[in-house]
């Protein structure tokens, strides 16, 4: 069995349709029981006091907005070499997704960089970098709302996600390249000195297993109202043709 | 129930709101653009499959 037998709609929605309400059960599950732990369960940090449960929307909400860009150039390459439309049709649906996790890792930023550096928003290359990568999701969406064939509109998003991928790769490594700013450095890091104590680090973890589900979930359950949306269009144009 | 989240209780408990509101609004319009378009195209199909019959039967 190979992977692009799922770029047939047809087994994409048969194989979706079992798999969704495990997703989805998930995710909830994930999400709920991180978000309680890390609210409810942790202690104030001795820097930070109680803004540190800020960090179990931030970083999840973050780090998918990035690796939702991602998912999505690999959906449009797909497309672009390929020609499947589930391919397409996937990375359409993943940007309103991508967008709200942008949004929210903004709304927390700005939340959470009041109190801890005096200001809501500062031109530092990290935040730069995410405002950007917010204005390329939202001329994503526009440009599949603005041109009418669907082939020519995957086409031309597609290359639109190649260049927004620079800005995707900056969002994340924007500290590193300038070193300069307001924002820290990674928060998630395989050195023990520079990443997290424990006690955040575990609710954390299940905080991020509850936004990628929920990523999963979302972009599953908008693929296949996609595909439909799609089928529907072409039997309108049928239908009008007579 | 809710912890004592001292002077930055505005900071904190604002991200949760704003982040579950967000969330939450994106979940709705998922789900209901899932349903909206799920029973427009089962109408368009049934009239289609009517259109074929009556065309077999003409």
């Amino acid at each position: 069995m190979s992977l692009w037998e799922y770029a047939n709609p047809q087994k994409f929605m048969q194989l979706s349709r079992r798999v969704l309400p495990f997703v989805a059960a998930a995710s909830v599950l994930c999400l709920l029981g991180g978000l309680a732990w890390g609210f409810f369960g942790t202690p104030d940090d001795y820097k930070q006091g109680s803004t540190v449960k800020i960090i179990y929307l931030h970083v999840p909400a973050a780090m998918m907005a990035i690796n939702a860009w991602v998912m999505m150039l690999a959906a449009s390459l797909v497309w672009l070499i390929r020609r499947h439309h589930v391919s397409a049709l996937a990375a359409k649906a993943a940007a309103p997704v991508g967008l709200t996790f942008t949004l929210i890792a903004l709304a927390t930023g700005a939340l959470w960089g009041q109190p801890m550096w005096g200001t809501w928003w500062a031109w530092d290359p990290r935040l730069t970098s995410f405002l950007i990568l917010a204005l390329f999701y939202l001329g994503y969406m526009a440009l599949w709302q603005a041109v009418d064939d669907p082939d020519t509109a995957a086409d031309l998003t597609g290359v639109l996600c190649i260049v927004g991928s620079v800005f995707a790769l900056l969002s994340r490594y924007a500290v590193n390249f300038w070193n300069q700013g307001l924002h820290q450095g990674a928060s998630l890091s395989l050195d023990k000195e520079e990443n997290v104590a424990d006690v955040f680090w575990f609710p954390l973890l299940v905080c991020i297993a509850g936004f990628v589900l929920l990523f999963l979930t979302l972009v599953l359950l908008r693929t296949r109202t996609e595909i439909r949306s799609r089928r529907l269009n072409a039997l309108l144009a049928r239908e009008r043709m007579g | 129930m809710i912890p004592d989240l001292g002077k930055y209780a505005d900071a904190v408990l604002g991200s949760y709101a704003a982040s579950l509101g967000l969330i939450t609004a994106l979940v709705a319009w998922s789900l209901w653009r899932g349903a909206r378009i799920r029973r427009t195209l089962a109408e368009v199909e049934a009239r289609a499959a009517k259109a074929k019959e009556a065309k077999r039967n003409v």
